[in-house]
């Protein structure tokens, strides 16, 4: 039995949350002339074959491009999947929730990555 | 917590139909009753008001149907001026001020329930307990270090206009259970209301304890449940932005680690 001011305090304060805020709005940001290029690229190479695309992608901008593409877009993605979590799932799946989001971001950033490198590197 | 469906004991139930006292310009008011004595869910009764003789605000028929037709119809009021925010209560869908809302204004009958998500003690009165003790939580007075001095502190002109716009907050609730965020978290996010007074004492030239109010506020539930939904904004029914003192908050915790 706790008083109203008690449950109010709970745990206290968690001295966190301005560095999530602030992240999600640097790679708003950034994403914004991301996805523009991301956008221009797809565009670009509709209907190429995959030799055409590996000589893109073998341009170190293009390749660089594509690698910080995607890892400031599945931040974002982290980041706002992790409010959404916060705000409707209560309980101990939240923690669930929260483990496979950043399980999933993060597998799929690598993947995105060994892809490029591949594309970039590979013959 | 969220909730999509109203749980078994809240769901509402037709209520009773008062007779017309007689006949007049009639305006049809649909109010929610419970009463925790009867053990039964919340219905809904429909009452007929003569506005000839009737104040023009919604309380002033609340009033009349309490003293005429139902005197078990209970309420909170008390200035009938929109300066205690006693009867802050969902009207038309929207949460105002019962005395500040004129009945010409809704257009039909004027559907009235107690404010959304919180519990209620009895008919259009909801216990305002958690939300008085997170008011209390963010130490809503001044603090300072420096001792007392002789006469007042002193504040500038344009320091005293920063607290335009913040000290007009009356602390009727009609923003925090009109926030989504504040229905589904608000047992630990602040919600529009009391972020709002945070932020009054936050910026007051007066205070020394700053940093120490932004350490208690820096949260991710405290404070960061804040989406700028805006229906805060929209709900005040005296005319206050608590989403911008929100944003203000949010810019002075950035400012403070750039």
């Amino acid at each position: 039995m706790k008083t109203p001011l008690g449950t109010v305090f709970g745990l206290g304060s968690a001295r966190t949350g301005t560095e999530h805020w602030w992240l999600q709005r640097v790679t708003a940001i950034a994403n914004i002339p991301l996805v523009l290029f991301l956008i221009a690229f797809i565009l670009w190479h509709l209907g190429a074959d995959r030799a055409t695309l590996m000589a893109s992608v073998k341009h170190p901008l293009i390749a660089i491009a594509l690698a910080l593409s995607f890892l400031s877009i599945l931040w974002h993605m982290r980041l706002g999947m992790q409010v959404v979590i916060e705000d409707y799932v209560h309980g101990r799946w939240r923690i669930v929730c929260l483990l496979v989001n950043a399980f999933f971001t993060i597998a799929l950033g690598v993947a995105a990555l060994y892809a490029i490198l591949s594309l970039s590197f590979g013959a | 917590m969220v909730a999509f469906t109203l749980p078994q004991n809240s769901k509402i139930d037709a209520g009773k139909t008062w007779p017309a006292p007689h006949k007049g310009d009639l305006k049809e008011f649909r109010i929610y009753r419970w009463s925790p004595d009867d053990h039964r869910n919340p219905r809904i009764d429909t009452y007929q008001v003569d506005l000839k003789s009737c104040g023009p605000m919604v309380l002033d028929a609340l009033i009349k149907i309490k003293n005429e037709q139902d005197a078990t119809l209970t309420f909170r009021r008390s200035c009938r001026e929109g300066i205690c925010g006693s009867c802050a209560m969902n009207i038309d869908g929207t949460n105002t001020l019962a005395c500040l809302k004129a009945i010409e204004d809704v257009r039909g009958p004027v559907k009235i329930y107690p404010l959304p998500h919180m519990p209620v003690v009895k008919d259009l009165v909801p216990d305002m307990t958690h939300f008085y003790a997170q008011h209390r939580s963010i130490e809503p007075w001044l603090k300072t270090t420096t001792p007392t001095p002789q006469a007042e502190w002193k504040q500038s002109r344009p320091d005293r206009a920063k607290l335009d716009g913040l000290y007009e907050c009356i602390l009727c609730a009609c923003c925090s259970t009109s926030c989504p965020s504040y229905w589904w978290n608000g047992d630990r996010y602040l919600g529009p209301a009391i972020l709002l007074q945070a932020y009054r004492w936050l910026i007051d030239s007066r205070d020394e304890a700053t940093g120490e109010r932004l350490d208690n506020l820096e949260d991710p539930f405290r404070l960061y449940r804040c989406h700028t939904i805006m229906n805060c904004a929209k709900a005040c029914p005296k005319h206050l932005n608590p989403a911008k003192a929100i944003a203000e908050i949010k810019k002075m915790m950035v400012e403070r680690r750039l």
